[in-house]
């Protein structure tokens, strides 16, 4: 009997729901889910689309102009060379994790209920990783250049710094990006085939055919389909971990009070799972209302959602005490001022609205009403959003203003282009999910059927 | 379909179809048991059992390991050539060799590849892509993805034999048996 096994049948002792409505046969697994695809466009998704490319032409309008004009038109400059970019990168890349956790390490801890989220997770962690990836870029100023950082043979005679952190942000983030993809393109290909085969008309199943690669569900397939799907999860999970502790260590590695501190990896990771879980929510709680996915997507599933967001959050939260802590115990001035700073100093608007984002409006999840109401659910992921931003405007912006020279002081804010190509990567970041969930399958339904009753009576799952 | 045939040319198997996955689990131990080799089961989701029954290896844990190890040692190694050989650098005095900090570069690239063994290679052991397989000339086989469940003993079994394999095939209790055309 194996984990699981033992898992189900303590559920059931209990009495407590399962991740899956029990009437669910195969069948109408793939009717619910493949009739989102096959089924006629609402307006409301033509609208939505609308939208979201508009506010991505807003970014492509701010990327040309930025490439006319070079990254002067940002608002950086000495003191403060790192402005938005490297925010929004942070804050796009950490969206990202929770993908990663949902797909890869609840699948190693035989937690069920990543099953109906894991699909839409996985899409979320791409666009979110595509999103992240043009800041350092376009941040180079010359990013038709961007290529040097990877190491070839080239006429200079150089090679990358491989002591540089900018340079294991390099590889840490191309590989998580192709991962990420091959992990998900792995998981869709029996899902492609159910679509190939329940496709009507001929162009459309050539098209989900030819991605399809001619998948036909023969046992010794899956077994290697398996094996590889586990392991894939299992080389994902020290992936992401290594990931946002590299972009911490882009920090951690310089000498500056407020960067230069161990806490930075945990910190910076548990904060990456907190903003991609808000992420989640956001986007899964309207996709679930409108589709009907309410058998798939159950209210346990929203409950754990949240559960997790606040154990993050809480873990963040000790992030910052510590930072507090070590300011004032490391007896360094210029720690102290940093806090001080941080705290008092012209930009403690920023810090006070981070911490009731991020302390105070989460600890509605101890809360078990507000846990289940996707309206709570909804209203304090949206202030995680906000504040794992802010967050990262601290870190960066306002550390950067004030270092140890006063002579070098500086101040910084956003300008209008700035936020349009932030606005232009929320455009990209929404029209890539709502394509996606047009024309590809938001949740498994291969893993569906496994953990139907159905499914279950095969044993061994 | 001509005349049944015994093994060979223009027949690559006998299909038969079941409801549910207990079922196939079933046939496939009394074809185990009948002492069939050569045969395969086509379902919508993973069924152990079935791989179980075929005995069958995955190299996929193998290839992923050589994958991640040659991963590993080769951008090690590559680091440390342009680091300490190609074109050295005295970066405020610290040692040419500063292994410490070729760990996170070396670490991603064992994954990259390591990965990629595991996805890319697993398909392309699985022999994709791959558009044309004799199972799909079966027009019911387009359920095999979404909610039914074959069984495919293949014409290439020394047991094979149209008529006695196509009975036993029916006493296994199934919705369907067809012949599979190659």
């Amino acid at each position: 009997m194996s984990l699981i096994d033992v898992d189900i049948k303590n559920r059931e002792e209990l009495g407590r729901p399962h991740f899956i409505d029990q009437k669910e046969t195969p069948t109408s697994v793939d009717d619910a889910i493949s009739g989102v695809i096959f089924g006629k466009t609402y307006l409301w998704w033509v609208v939505g689309l609308a939208v979201s490319f508009g506010l991505l032409s807003v970014g492509g309008l701010g990327l040309t102009w930025l490439l006319m004009k070079g990254v002067g038109i940002w608002g950086i400059n000495m003191p403060v060379a790192w402005g938005f970019a490297i925010i929004n990168f942070v804050w796009w890349i950490g969206i990202g994790h929770a993908g990663t956790l949902i797909s890869a390490i609840l699948l190693l801890l035989q937690q069920e209920w990543r099953t109906s989220i894991n699909r839409f997770a996985e899409a979320m962690t791409l666009f979110a990783v595509a999103c992240a990836g043009m800041f350092p870029i376009f941040h180079t100023g010359r990013p038709w250049l961007a290529f040097w950082m990877l190491p070839y043979p080239n006429n200079m005679g150089v090679w990358p710094q491989f002591r540089s952190p900018l340079i294991w942000d390099v590889f840490a983030v191309s590989t998580y990006f192709t991962i990420s993809l091959v992990f998900w393109y792995v998981g869709l290909v029996p899902d492609l085939a159910v679509l190939r085969d329940k496709a009507k008309h001929l162009f459309v199943k050539r098209i989900y055919g030819l991605f399809a690669l001619g998948w036909r569900g023969a046992a010794n397939h899956w077994h290697n389909y398996e094996k590889a799907y586990l392991l894939l999860a299992g080389l994902s999970t020290p992936l992401v971990l290594s990931v946002h502790s590299v972009v911490s260590f882009d920090f951690a590695v310089a000498q500056l009070p407020g960067w230069h501190a161990t806490i930075f990896p945990p910190y910076f990771v548990a904060g990456a799972i907190y903003a991609g879980f808000a992420m989640v929510l956001t986007l899964m709680i309207p996709l679930r209302a409108i589709f009907n996915l309410h058998a798939y997507i159950t209210e346990r599933h929203l409950e754990n959602m949240g559960k997790v967001m606040l154990v993050t959050g809480l873990i963040v939260v000790y992030g910052y005490a510590t930072e507090a802590f070590m300011a004032y115990y490391s007896g360094n001035t210029f720690e102290r001022f940093m806090m001080y700073n941080r705290v008092f100093g012209p930009y403690w608007p920023a810090y006070w609205a981070l911490l009731l984002c991020n302390f105070l409006m989460p600890q509605l999840m101890w809360i078990k009403k507000c846990r289940t109401s996707t309206f709570w659910l909804f209203f304090a992921s949206q202030f995680v959003n906000v504040g794992m931003w802010l967050e990262r405007y601290v870190i960066v912006a306002v550390t950067l203003t004030r270092d140890f020279l006063v002579s070098s002081w500086g101040a910084y804010h956003g300008t209008f282009w700035d936020w349009a190509v932030f606005i232009g990567t929320i455009g990209l970041f929404l029209s890539l999910v709502f394509i996606f969930i047009r024309i590809l399958p938001a949740l498994s339904m291969t893993e569906l059927k496994a953990i139907s009753p159905e499914g279950k009576s095969a044993g061994g799952h | 379909m001509s005349a049944p045939q015994e093994t060979g040319s223009g027949l690559f198997g006998l299909m038969a179809e079941f409801e549910t996955p207990t079922d196939i689990v079933k046939a496939a131990e009394s074809v185990r048991e009948a002492g069939y080799r050569s045969w395969n089961a086509y379902t919508p989701y993973p069924v152990p059992k079935l791989w179980e029954l075929m005995e069958h290896k995955s190299p996929v844990p193998a290839m992923t390991f050589m994958g991640g190890l040659t991963g590993a040692v080769a951008s090690f190694a590559f680091i440390t050539w342009t680091q300490v050989v190609d074109y050295p650098w005295n970066i405020g005095g610290r040692p040419t060799f500063s292994w410490p900090a070729w760990i996170p570069p070396t670490f991603e690239t064992t994954i990259l590849l390591a990965g990629l063994t595991a996805g890319i290679g697993m398909l392309a052991i699985n022999g994709f892509p791959k558009p044309y397989h004799p199972v799909f000339n079966v027009d019911a086989f387009e359920r095999a993805s979404q909610d039914r469940y074959f069984l495919v003993i293949k014409s290439d079994d020394p047991h094979f034999d149209r008529t006695s394999t196509e009975s036993f095939l029916r006493e296994l209790g199934p919705v369907e048996v067809s012949e599979v055309d190659e």
